[in-house]
């Protein structure tokens, strides 16, 4: 067994086996979690509420590293948009935005990290996802200080940007970078304030060529946040998890009048897009179908929680409400 | 004798069958109106009652029944041709190459979708046909005839050989790719409409023809095969027609619907202890039987933790594995 295939079934078993233990899912789970988030391909999945709260944390940092290994695709943006980019000395396998670090070593990520590379490299801070316990454990021993980084809601990215600051010494330019996020959060939700919230199913997985096993957002995470301040009203927000998986049934009960579909890790001509978007006439009776608001968005950027989640936010708030734009 | 058993039986384990199938469609978290359901008067695209009816939940019961029905008669077969209590439809490897065959077409950017379908169904067939291919060559390989020793162990080997190939592609992989591989091995019946349905129909239907002429043959082997062949039975071709479609039917279920596991393997045992061990009659009533087994199994699978969807082979499993157990203290 990988250790990705044991924490996805356990994770899976956990989902469904018992619903009620939810609200605290084994540490293996968030472990999975993390791992889908790690991946610039990942979901819209954050560690279980109860740990939540809990931001990043710096870990006996020396003051302004000078080699700093990303392994995690949301920070490695945020490093490069504070200005500490050139510090940047690898990345993880993942990794794709910005530009420059598509010439930039790999150091495996999530499930695969390559620990003796990462030690080669010389690092004096190396950015580690809070699950990577044995990670932790290595470059502890190896004396090298690591940055902890946990998922969270849409909160957490202006967050983890400012501690970035602090640790790399960009502190002035982390927090202009998260003030501006922040401010155009804030008036993209005023601007949606009063608008009517259309219930809406945000989906970021499922078979293509069908309707089978089709992923979408549950009342938590940060894609959750993403819709909320779009101007959308997520129809699984009552579910208290970060993802679920619905059958044909529970999206034709739900009734969603918009269905916005992230596709992201691949290259989609428009045929195919068009493709999958017609899969959705099955369900011919659900309002979003009927009256042709199912969306498709393309862009790696959609599941990564960085600097460029206000985009996202602003490109869904333009399709859920074109009127508020139209002035 | 053996005639009335075999009506009663059919007659009995049957009714169970349709009942689910005809019920299935009626129960779930939605409630949805009857009368709404099966009037003319309104539009289908407008009527989500009937949709829900219609599109979400019948085509899961038929495939259930279909899944379940091909999964059970399969273990029986496979059971009498190895002469293997634990034998079930996943132990020759079958059902690992087709999972291979979804994994691949999960995680590599195949374009094999013809009109619009999913290329994981295909994929995964053309795996389970490919890995029935090497078992019957290995186990025809050394001598003539077909070796049932040889069968079992270079589809158990066979088995573990793709399993570690899974886990390679599935490393490999990125983790949503490896999310979509772990959730397609615990089986999902959620087919959405008929299509993925009739294209697995006509293999199943090929399996279950030459299911009806086996019983009298996997008596008589289950005696042994000096035995069967001394009462006149072709032993060669009984095994490789049993083998074949055997084989055929699991590789249709698994490429509608997953790995469903203990199906094939409870099932069989379960209607043993009711009808007796006479093929002529385990082997209909055993297909009815995890027809009726596997649709319930969904109904309660789509239901208990709904709005989220609890996939069916574990629910299978869940069941399935006390049972089994139980079934072994019981015996000795």
């Amino acid at each position: 067994m990988t250790e990705s295939w044991t924490r996805a079934s356990a994770l899976l078993s956990a989902e469904t086996e018992d619903s009620r233990a939810r609200d605290h899912l084994p540490a293996a789970c968030c472990l999975l979690l993390a791992v889908l988030a790690l991946s610039a391909c990942g979901n819209n999945t954050n560690p279980s509420p109860a740990e939540q709260p809990e931001p990043a944390r710096p870990q006996a940092v020396a003051r302004s590293p000078q080699r700093i290994v990303s392994i995690v695709p949301a920070v490695t943006e945020m490093l490069f948009a504070i200005g500490a980019g050139p510090k940047v000395v690898a990345v993880g396998s993942f990794d794709k935005y910005p530009p420059e670090v598509r010439d930039l070593p790999r150091v495996g990520a999530l499930i695969d990290p390559d620990v003796e590379r990462i030690i080669s490299l010389r690092p004096d801070l190396v950015i580690v996802d809070k699950g990577q316990i044995d990670l932790q454990r290595k470059l502890a021993n190896a004396r090298i200080a690591t940055f902890l980084y946990a998922l969270g809601g849409l909160d957490n990215v202006g967050r983890t940007i400012r501690e970035l600051g602090t640790i790399t010494g960009q502190a002035r330019q982390a927090a202009l970078l998260a003030g501006t996020i922040e401010s155009r959060l804030a008036s993209l939700r005023r601007r949606m304030a009063g608008l009517p919230r259309p219930p809406t199913m945000l989906v970021f997985s499922r078979e293509p060529g069908g309707l089978r096993n089709i992923y979408v957002s549950g009342g938590i995470g940060f894609l959750n946040d993403v819709l909320e301040v779009a101007g959308g009203a997520n129809i699984f927000a009552g579910v208290h998890r970060e993802s679920l998986q619905v059958t044909t049934e529970t999206v034709l009960s739900s009734a969603p009048e918009v269905i916005l579909e992230l596709r992201y890790g691949a290259a989609f001509t428009p045929e195919q897009i068009e493709r999958d978007r017609a899969s959705w006439n099955l369900l011919a009776s659900v309002p979003a179908v009927r009256d042709g608001r199912v969306y498709e968005l393309v862009g790696d950027e959609l599941v990564v929680p960085g600097p460029r989640v206000v985009d996202t936010a602003e490109r869904m708030a333009r399709i859920l409400h074109p009127e508020a734009f139209a002035r | 004798m053996i005639r009335r058993r075999l009506l009663v039986s059919v007659a009995a384990f049957g009714s169970l069958a349709v009942a689910a199938v005809v019920l299935a469609p009626f129960l779930g978290t939605t409630p949805i109106r009857l009368s709404r359901v099966f009037s003319r008067a309104i539009p289908f695209a407008e009527n989500p009652d009937a949709q829900i009816f219609f599109v979400a939940r019948l085509p899961r019961a038929l495939a259930g029944a279909l899944v379940g029905g091909a999964l059970a008669a399969s273990g029986v077969v496979l059971q009498a041709l190895l002469g293997n209590p634990l034998a079930s439809p996943f132990t020759l490897g079958v059902s690992a190459g087709a999972a291979l065959g979804a994994m691949l077409a999960i995680t590599l950017p195949l374009q094999l979708a013809f009109l619009g379908a999913s290329p994981i169904p295909i994929a995964s067939f053309a795996g389970s046909v490919g890995a029935t291919a090497i078992v019957y060559a290995l186990a025809t390989a050394r001598r003539r005839g077909l070796s049932t020793n040889v069968l079992l162990l270079a589809g158990v080997t066979l088995n573990a050989f793709f399993s570690a190939l899974i886990l390679f592609v599935q490393y490999l992989a990125d983790f949503t790719q490896t999310l979509r591989t772990v959730r397609w091995l615990m089986g999902d019946l959620d087919v959405a409409g008929y299509f993925p349905i009739l294209a697995a129909l006509p293999f199943a239907l090929i399996a279950f023809a030459i299911f009806a002429w086996l019983p009298r043959a996997l008596n008589l082997l289950t005696l042994g095969a000096d035995a069967a062949a001394a009462r006149g039975v072709d032993v060669l071709q009984a095994q490789r027609l049993a083998f074949f479609s055997a084989s055929l039917a699991t590789g249709a279920a698994v490429s509608l619907a997953g790995p469903i596991g203990f199906v094939g393997i409870v099932v069989p045992h379960l209607v043993r202890l009711i009808v007796g061990s006479d093929h002529r009659v385990v082997l209909p009533a055993s297909a009815l039987f995890g027809a009726a087994f596997l649709v319930a199994c969904d109904v309660a699978a789509r239901s208990v933790l709904a709005p989220l969807e609890l996939p069916v082979g574990i629910l299978t499993a869940m069941i399935g594995g006390p049972f089994f157990l139980w079934l072994l203290i019981r015996r000795q």
